[in-house]
């Protein structure tokens, strides 16, 4: 089961605020949605391999030659806040 | 109808079906759109009158799911939290139909992130469904294509990860298809669940869904799934279905399946047996836990590929600044909906220590257990014939309060995506005057086996003809 807690340690793990009206109707569905999956418990997966990739696929290797990137002036147009050439983040210590 | 098009912009002019297309969708209610690129497309269609060029698609109009990035065109993913993004780069598809002489008319409505199934998740309000506008289209494409089945695009990309492209084609008529996994470059389409996802097209007939295919799919370094594929989805298309043995998976008919959509399955697979396929019933025992699995992976990596939405290089910033973390807390809960909080928080929790066994490598494992359910069918059949939805659209506002009824809705769309399989959804025919589609599966890159039987079928029945009154 699901409680507040758990809803207030996962909003902080993925960096979501969950205000306090939200947070009851999130512990029920969570829990709804949670028991559907464990239906998959049935299933015994012991000697099963996981799928990670569909399609085999190796490494790709390439010379590391230089190439035209993006302008810096276009990588930062989208920007909410810059200094300079660079984006501004809030305070970090 | 693309071919017809193309001939009728070269011997007239581009400027004008464009025009007329783009005061079609300003007139319309159906919200297909987010974004009309109206000034781009007129100057690119005055400058093909001009001196028209060359391409599989010259001077054709198309409209992109605004999930695909479009340098110099608004991409938001229908979410608050990009709206104002002007990506500075195209994606490897839009490079490919600009190549091929294709016009870029606009971005369409979409699921918020594509995660839904009847489009009301975005934060630009429902698309509604062209057959009767009380219904969703279907989703997360539902604005590509209800803009194809209205006739306010000739064709359109959508992107699929667990049915979106194939649901909306069900709900609004038209032809949609997802490739296999790899076969269509990934480089640029806004991430959500990148081991499921695939762009595809949406069309009105096979051919051009065919021919949309053969422009977008091919090798792309840049994304390191892409495949190398030889394409020629356009030959051998009316090669005709003689011989061709047809799967009819059990679990996917009976319980759970409308009355009236089981039925116009079986009237297609007589149909496919007339004109000379056989069929066989098959089984794919895991078929009811592939929803389970499919939103344990979807969930888990989008909390992954949605953590870059933080307001530092693109997209939304709120309030003034704090410390790092409560900064884009604040940011993240202003600008996502409730769906992809949901969807972002669940995948949290999957991924998160002492949770990962049970949920998310319990759901890999899962996921080879349907993967190989599909290479056994494929060993005695050549295609899988299913219902595309278990149902016709529904109401607007019917099941998007009861979240597990609408991830049930994809039942017969996720275990595709699951086993990286293509697959096509096709008109067949109506129920209660809402079209129903088939769904027409293969193995891995047996795309031209899809269109053949799609189009030996589509040659055979009027379902694709048939169009809804315009919506104004």
């Amino acid at each position: 089961m699901i409680t507040g807690e758990d809803v207030d340690h996962i909003s902080w793990l993925a960096s979501i605020k969950v205000a306090e009206n939200e947070k009851e109707e999130f512990v029920g569905q969570f829990n709804t949605v949670l028991d559907y999956f464990h239906q998959l418990d049935e299933l015994d997966t012991e000697d099963v391999e996981p799928t990670y990739r569909v399609v085999d696929i190796v490494n790709v290797f390439r010379e590391d030659v230089a190439k035209e990137s993006l302008p810096q002036e276009e990588a930062l147009c989208n920007a909410p806040k810059r200094e300079n050439d660079y984006f501004k983040s809030p305070r970090i210590v | 109808m693309l071919r017809e098009l193309k001939e009728e912009i070269a011997s007239g002019s581009a400027e004008e079906v464009i025009s007329a297309l783009l005061e079609r969708v300003k007139r319309s209610r159906l919200n297909a759109y987010n974004a009309l690129a109206e000034e781009s497309a007129l100057a690119r269609a005055r400058k093909f009158d001009g001196s028209p060029w060359a391409g599989r698609m010259a001077g054709i109009p198309i409209a992109i799911k605004d999930s695909i990035s479009t340098r110099g065109i608004e991409t938001t993913c229908s979410s608050r939290i990009l709206q104002g993004y002007i990506p500075p780069y195209d994606a490897h598809v839009i490079e490919r139909l600009k190549a091929e002489g294709a016009i870029i008319i606009g971005k369409t409505n979409m699921d918020e992130f594509c995660m839904g199934t009847s489009t009301e998740t975005s934060c630009f309000g429902p698309t509604r469904n062209p057959w009767n506008t009380e219904r969703v289209p279907g989703g997360s494409s539902g604005g590509s294509a209800a803009a194809v089945a209205a006739g306010e695009a000739p064709c359109s990309l959508g992107s699929d990860t667990g049915g979106s492209i194939r649901c909306p084609a069900s709900f609004c008529g038209i032809v949609g298809m997802k490739p296999t996994y790899g076969l269509v470059s990934r480089y640029g389409l806004i991430s959500y669940a990148n081991s499921l996802e695939q762009i595809g097209p949406l069309a009105s007939t096979v051919e051009d869904a065919a021919l949309v295919l053969e422009v977008i799919a091919g090798h792309d370094p840049r994304d390191s799934t892409s495949a190398k594929t030889e394409g020629g989805y356009l030959d051998g298309l009316e090669g005709g279905v003689k011989g061709m043995v047809c799967g009819v998976p059990k679990e996917y008919l009976g319980e759970g399946v409308d009355n009236s959509v089981e039925r116009l399955v079986w009237d297609a697979i007589s149909v496919l047996e007339d004109l000379g396929a056989s069929w066989r019933e098959v089984s794919l025992p895991h078929t009811k836990y592939a929803l389970a699995a499919y939103y344990i992976i979807a969930m888990s990596e989008a909390s992954s590929n949605l953590a870059r939405f933080d307001g530092l290089r693109y997209g939304l910033r709120v309030g003034t600044d704090k410390d790092w973390h409560t900064t884009f807390s604040d940011i993240r809960a202003a600008g996502f909906g409730p769906e992809v909080k949901r969807r972002i928080l669940l995948g949290t929790y999957a991924l998160s220590a002492g949770y990962y066994g049970r949920y998310y490598l319990k759901a890999l494992k899962v996921r080879t257990l349907i993967k190989e359910d599909f290479q056994r069918a494929f060993h005695d059949v050549d295609v899988l014939v299913t219902p595309t939805m278990p149902f016709p659209a529904f109401r607007i506002g019917e099941r998007i309060q009861d979240l597990l009824s609408l991830y049930m809705a994809d039942v017969f769309t996720v275990p595709i995506n699951l086993a990286g399989v293509p697959a096509i959804s096709l008109p067949c025919g109506f129920a209660g005057g809402l079209p129903v589609g088939l769904q027409i599966v293969g193995d891995h890159f047996a795309e031209k086996t899809i269109f053949r039987a799609s189009r030996a079928y589509e040659d055979a029945t009027p379902h694709h003809a048939a169009r809804p009154h315009e919506v104004i």
